[in-house]
């Protein structure tokens, strides 16, 4: 069922671990774990520590220490280990490990990059602007994915929406120009971004518009980007989007909950009541 | 007419692209037309989510019509199209769908269909329950409910849970002002301990609801009398009997027994 593989996300724990076994580790154990030898189990536990949230310091030590493993690499050169310690960092809050993270950046694989980027936004730590800007900084020309692929060169998604969240006007001209990349994708990334940093409602208005595209890849990534900047004129068009209910649940969850921040709970806005009529609609 | 219908389900049947059969599903349902049952629920295993969309819409809107082949949907080993027909019931609140909707609000695999269970408890048709039957049905509804609310570690499982206690707490706030009670001050835990913002707004939202209704201002539907036979009224009470028997056939509150002097009486009254 397409729609239970989007929401059941505790389902989803790496190297086919059953969920019934998540919690079976202790701390110590994952620490152990990730200290050791075995690939397996020290890719798990990398993931484990972030997904329970475990921010001691003899965590994210082991966390920061793995980021630079040179032991567990795939067929293509890359680093399993890196990635899921790097997203690991991101959610536990600890600002030691922005050094390691920003290091990353440098890193051959692709995706240790776009997670250490994510990461480093979840941080909130703006030491890493000049480096993300840096990426963008040779036009919207050289962001082309190489001739006959789609990949690109750069996770630019990823350091849009990183810009956008650390606040980072002085990025506003490198952004802009992606407001009109070939690829949709990056145009919402781009216009979620500008209206973060401007907070001019056109950009938002562009991504709601986006939600009547004719693709649903599209308009569940439009959702998200919604979602993400709290918008709560996009509700009532989230709402009847054609996706699946679990996905623009999700999408009005945020932006009630950033709603509800503006509001001082326990008070309601109409706004607030408005987006929670909505969602009871799609239950 | 009958060649226009024909066609709908003709149009279903041979679709051959993803938006085809969308389309399709989507002109079946608004046809709003009892034949067009047993398409509809063949589409719940097509394992196309927007098609199942369209044809739970479908089915929610001809109501109690579909429940029996809805029913049926249920003893078919096809896990996709279940959930999908434990979604159509949730809509349509017909009691004949109570024990199932119990069963997937507290049990279910999918967050989707828990979600959807917890909302139809609330939605359920409460005043088609003879009188003797109705007391046992609500308990059944208001104890899933607080649990799924207070238990799911999914956020909208539990948000869905509150906008059911709501639903439950009007409807009982005549015969059971304790029961209500009960639900407001679970409301008034969860505004302030749940793990997520959303479910702690709803909470609210619902507090502040119920604390504005009064009890004798609370507008009842437009009540239409149940159109479920004695033998439909014995099968739910005897689903509602194995699902006490096998939680806790030991608590003097839910003995079983109690259960069946009732299904004698039921079957005399009706």
């Amino acid at each position: 069922m397409l729609e239970s593989s989007f929401e059941d996300s505790r389902m989803q724990s790496p190297v086919g671990q059953s969920a019934g076994d998540e919690s079976s580790l202790t701390v110590e154990q994952a620490i152990a774990n990730l200290r050791g030898s075995d690939p397996g189990l020290r890719y798990y536990a990398a993931w484990w520590l972030g997904r329970f949230r475990v921010s001691t310091p003899e965590a994210v030590d082991a966390l920061i220490d793995s980021l630079s493993d040179e032991s567990d690499r795939t067929a293509e050169g890359g680093y399993p280990l890196r990635r899921n310690a790097a997203r690991a960092l991101g959610k536990l809050g600890d600002r030691r490990s922005v050094p390691g993270l920003i290091q990353c950046l440098a890193c051959d694989d692709f995706y240790v990059r776009e997670a250490a980027i994510q990461s480093l936004a979840m941080l909130g730590d703006r030491s890493c602007v000049p480096a993300l800007m840096s990426f963008l900084e040779d036009g919207l020309a050289a962001t082309q994915p190489e001739a006959g692929t789609v990949q690109l060169q750069q996770p630019y998604g990823a350091i849009l929406e990183a810009l956008g969240v650390l606040g980072a006007t002085e990025a506003l001209p490198l952004i802009e120009p992606f407001l009109n990349h070939p690829f949709e994708i990056l145009q919402y990334a781009a216009a979620r971004a500008m209206y973060e940093l401007t907070q001019d409602s056109s950009y938002a208005e562009r991504l709601v518009q986006a939600l009547s595209g004719d693709k649903l890849p599209l308009r569940r990534a439009a959702m998200a980007d919604l979602g993400a900047i709290g918008y709560v004129p996009a509700a009532r068009a989230i709402a009847s989007t054609l996706a699946e209910n679990s996905l623009k649940l999700i999408a009005l969850k945020d932006i009630l909950e950033r709603q509800i921040q503006r509001d001082s709970f326990p008070s309601l806005s109409a706004d607030a009541i408005q987006v929670m009529t909505l969602m009871d609609g799609l239950l | 007419m009958a060649d226009s219908r024909l066609s709908l389900i003709q149009a279903v049947e041979r679709a051959d692209s993803s938006p085809r059969l969308i389309k399709a599903v989507r002109e079946l349902a608004a046809a709003r037309w009892q034949e067009a049952i047993p398409t509809l629920i063949a589409v719940l295993s097509y394992n196309n989510p927007g098609a199942a969309v369209a044809a739970v819409d479908g089915l929610v809107d001809l109501g109690e019509a579909a429940v029996p082949a809805l029913l049926e949907q249920l003893d078919q080993h096809n896990y996709t199209a279940r959930s999908w027909a434990i979604r159509a019931l949730a809509g349509i609140g017909d009691p004949r769908g109570l024990v199932t909707l119990l069963g997937a609000a507290t049990a279910d695999f999918s967050p989707s269909v828990r979600r959807a269970a917890a909302r139809g408890l609330g939605m359920m048709k409460w005043h088609w329950f003879p009188e003797n039957l109705l007391e046992i049905a609500q308990e059944e509804a208001l104890e899933a409910l607080l649990f799924v609310a207070e238990h799911d570690e999914e956020w909208v499982v539990r948000y869905s849970a509150v906008v059911g206690l709501q639903s439950l707490a009007d409807a009982i706030a005549a015969s059971h002002p304790d029961w209500r009670s009960q639900i407001l001050t679970y409301l008034e835990r969860a505004m302030a301990h749940d793990q997520s913002w959303a479910v702690r707004a709803r909470s609210c939202m619902a507090k502040q609801y119920l604390q504005e209704q009064t009890v004798a201002a609370a507008s009842r539907p437009e009540e239409q009398a149940s159109p479920l036979s004695a033998t439909d009224w014995q099968h739910i009470l005897t689903g509602l009997y194995d699902r006490k028997a096998r939680e806790r056939s030991v608590l003097a509150e839910g003995d079983p027994r109690r259960y069946q002097e009732l299904a004698l009486s039921l079957t005399s009254n009706l």
